[in-house]
């Protein structure tokens, strides 16, 4: 038994996972059209790579990735290319991004997929193959996976670590997928432990899905160690998780590569082995749909599938009101349900006033301590939030405000209902505003004291030159008198 | 809204409430040592500070309904009327409860804002503007030479009139702790002290189960998680060690340790006042350094001050040292640790 360590607090909020784990993963029909934002990832969008009016196959990159940081798009299925334009996409501002729009045309035909074996190719090509087919952490961080599974020089990576502790409530499409595809995960694995040249490998599962843990154990034989860790809510936090298994702190502003450990989503496992043994690129996820639905279930969602019609499919009941994508702990309100599903599309929860019922009124904090009691950073909130509330924003630095990693924890058991986790944002984006300002304000300074310089340059040279002209002057006319 | 979209179902309600309730064994033991007097102290104080809260509210323009459900009004009232003698003048209970409510709390913004907990700045103001009053306190009524019914006990609070012939000193005496101090000071044995019929098994006798009352509430705060254990603990080990130290140093002239725990304002300190989030340190360190410089200065008031008991002047003058505490005992940071 491997021995496992603690993080400090954490919550159990209600699962409500029961609900939508009771079919097995759903395929949906195609729907009518499919909306596939360029920019899925972190880093750079995708660039453009069809025409409209052009006919593409499934798994046809529809945009290729660009600069150092990105990842390749894909067509889901086969179909005419409608629209390459502006649309709104999932993030909670309404953003709206480029868009290829595709009108499926039922075939669902493929383009050639070429396989290869990763154990005898050069890594730097096996890189270039993730990169190409989209791969990307599919644990909601979306970073192009192809990147962390370069171990560099220096580094050596010991551990890699697979998340499939999946702690938010609601959410239950890595359960799922590690019932029912376990195999290909722990495939998936391997050739990420080649790729990372790591000693060891831990799936680290919370103990509340025993059913995904039995088929993870009878997948992974004897290279692959599976890790039933304790629920509590954020345990599925990548620094969370390597903490709990490993022992191992990764502090804020620090990669985990550099202590030695390397942390990738279970779904993203599934996807290297898709890519590689199998050729095909990352064209489809599991989505959760549940919440105030009638159906909740799990869905092989298309990416670019518009997400009201898979909460249509879940039969939406009476007094729903939006959705969120994510979890209800970390995850963001859809300004509109009609925007499509991308690759960091985990979990779409139907909201009802039932469900998540408006928080009451906030009371002043009276310095109960049980935000600090729940953090997983181990920060003390109250008294982030009196820095943030009165404007004090470098104390709110000096007292770690930028190792919050926004779990919300503070929030949920604050008996005053105050919206922490809020202020923090608010506070954090003040700061950058006030760095940019800064930086700004330094070009200026710069400019304007270059400037000043520049014109008593100007200015001096121009008396030196007029000195000199007054100079031959006089000495001219001293000539012409001695003369 | 932004995430989280999740909450706890609690409230700084629910929490004044499981307060209050575990209060309730300890006001029921004072009743049932005591008498009648106390139940018509916390009435009048709980009046009192709910009518001096709303008046406050409305002057600040705050809601005055939710602030007033919150029953950190009412908490205030019941810990002050708990520190006074239980049968003084009704305009001595008001004045010590406006005063807390007015202003140590909502002059310094009103709940969550006061540096000071404000039912021991009542009792502060009270003892030193009030010093022959605050220290009639009720005997035992196993040893009183007369009871009061609480006919009786209303004509003296409202009325000062006592039944006729009857003394104030056929009711009264002074606490243990104050009998200990006046006794020592007549250099009189302190075994012959402690077997004065005021005296109990450990404490003075009811006042040594209402210390168990409240160590019983205090046991039930902890279990609810209203409370944590650092405070309590550091505060009974401080006040413990330090009495037991001078007790080995010089049992002639100083108590047990187990005297000073069942006595005065220990217990009630130790899980109720001390324990007020607002004035005390929120960092589990801090709350060891506070409680701890609380237990040790309330032993040294109680055996060299001039008042009977150091729970409330300890308590104030750790409170001065909250922000201090709180800079200085941050814990690590997740992945900052030595």
């Amino acid at each position: 038994m491997r021995k496992l360590f603690h993080f400090n607090g954490g919550v159990h909020p209600p699962q409500h996972k029961v609900e939508s784990v009771k079919d097995p993963i759903r395929k949906p029909p195609l729907p009518e059209k499919l909306v596939i934002p360029l920019h899925q990832h972190i880093g750079t969008a995708a660039k453009v790579a069809v025409m409209v009016g052009e006919r593409v196959l499934k798994g046809q990159k529809i945009g290729e990735a660009t600069g150092n940081v990105s990842s390749a798009i894909h067509a889901p299925t086969s179909g005419k290319v409608l629209e390459i334009g502006n649309f709104p996409v999932a993030h909670p501002s309404g953003l709206s991004e480029l868009c290829v729009t595709i009108a499926p045309d039922g075939m669902d035909e493929a383009a050639p997929f070429s396989p290869v074996d990763p154990f005898s190719m050069d890594p730097a090509e096996i890189r270039k193959i993730l990169r190409d087919s989209g791969v990307v952490g599919l644990g909601g961080a979306v970073f192009p996976s192809a990147i962390k599974l370069n171990p560099g020089r220096e580094k050596q990576v010991r551990t890699l670590v697979l998340n499939g502790a999946e702690c938010e409530p609601y959410i239950t499409c890595d359960d799922l997928l590690m019932r029912e595809r376990a195999d290909e995960i722990v495939k998936g694995a391997q050739i990420m432990r080649h790729l990372l040249h790591a000693e060891e490998v831990i799936v680290g599962i919370e103990d509340n899905k025993p059913e995904a843990i039995a088929a993870m154990k009878q997948a992974a034989g004897d290279e692959i160690e599976v890790v039933a860790v304790p629920t509590l809510y954020p345990g599925g936090g990548a620094k969370q998780l390597i903490r709990v298994l490993t022992g191992i702190e990764v502090p804020a502003g620090e990669r985990s590569t550099d202590l030695g450990v390397q942390c990738f989503n279970v779904a993203t496992a599934y996807t290297v082995y898709r890519a590689i043994a199998c050729g095909e690129p990352v064209t489809s996820r599991i989505v959760t749909v549940t919440g105030n639905v009638k159906n909740p279930g799990n869905y092989e969602a298309l990416i670019g599938t518009p997400m009201d019609f898979l909460i249509g499919l879940s039969e939406p009941l009476e007094g729903s009101r939006g959705a969120l994508m994510g979890g209800p702990m970390m995850g963001f309100d859809l300004p509109s349900v009609s925007v499509p599903v991308v690759k960091a599309t985990n979990c779409i929860i139907v909201k009802s006033e039932k469900l998540f019922p408006a928080p009451p009124t906030p009371m002043p904090c009276i310095r109960c301590g049980r935000c600090a009691a729940s953090c997983p950073a181990d920060l003390q909130p109250q008294e982030l939030y009196w820095f943030a509330k009165a404007g004090n924003f470098g104390k709110a630095q000096e007292y770690s405000l930028f190792d919050c990693i926004e779990c919300g924890c503070c929030s949920y058991v604050c008996p005053s209902h105050i919206p922490l986790v809020q202020f923090y944002r608010y506070a954090k984006s003040e700061i950058w505003a006030q760095e940019r300002e800064k930086k700004s304000s330094d070009i200026a300074r710069v400019r304007h004291e270059f400037r000043i310089e520049r014109t008593e340059r100007e200015k001096r040279e121009k008396a030196e030159r007029l000195a000199q002209k007054a100079a031959q002057t006089r000495a001219q006319i001293k000539a012409e008198e001695n003369s | 809204m932004s995430s989280p979209y999740l909450s706890q179902p609690s409230s700084v309600s629910m929490i004044m409430l499981k307060v209050l309730c575990a209060m309730i064994p300890a006001i029921a033991a004072d009743a049932w040592f005591f008498g009648p007097a106390v139940l018509v102290t916390i009435c009048l104080a709980s009046i009192t500070a709910l009518c001096v809260e709303a008046l406050m509210l409305q002057l600040r323009n705050r809601p005055v309904l939710p602030f007033l459900m919150d029953g950190s009004a009412l908490l205030t009232a019941w810990l002050l009327a708990l520190s006074i003698p239980p049968m003084g003048p009704w305009w001595m209970i008001v004045t010590g409860t406006a005063f807390a409510i007015a202003i140590s709390k909502h002059l310094y913004g009103g709940l969550g804002n006061n540096p000071f907990n404000p039912a021991m700045v009542g009792y502060a103001v009270l003892i030193i503007s009030f010093p022959v009053q605050m220290t009639q306190w009720l005997a035992p009524e196993s040893v009183a030479q007369a009871h009061l019914g609480l006919g009786e006990v209303l004509d003296y609070m409202f009325f000062h009139i006592l039944p006729q012939g009857m003394n104030l000193d056929a009711v009264t005496s002074a606490t243990p702790l104050d009998t200990l101090k006046t006794q020592l000071h007549m250099e009189r044995p302190i075994g012959e002290i402690l077997s004065m019929p005021i005296y109990g098994a450990m404490g003075g006798k009811g006042g040594e189960w209402m210390a168990a009352a409240y160590l019983a509430g205090g046991l039930y705060l902890l279990q609810q998680r209203i409370i944590t254990w650092q405070v309590p603990v550091a505060f009974l080990a401080s006040i413990f060690a330090i009495s037991g130290l001078f007790h080995l140093a010089d049992s002639a002239h100083h108590a047990g340790p187990f005297f000073h725990l069942a006595s005065g304002a220990s217990m009630i300190g130790a899980f109720f006042i001390l324990t007020d989030p607002v004035t005390g340190p929120t960092t589990p360190k801090g709350k060891l350094l506070f409680a701890t410089g609380a237990g040790i200065l309330t032993y040294l008031i109680r055996t060299y001050g001039n008042y009977p008991d150091g729970v409330a002047f300890a308590t104030l003058l750790m409170n001065i040292c909250v922000p201090l505490i709180d800079a200085y005992t941050q814990p690590p940071v997740f992945g900052k640790k030595k």
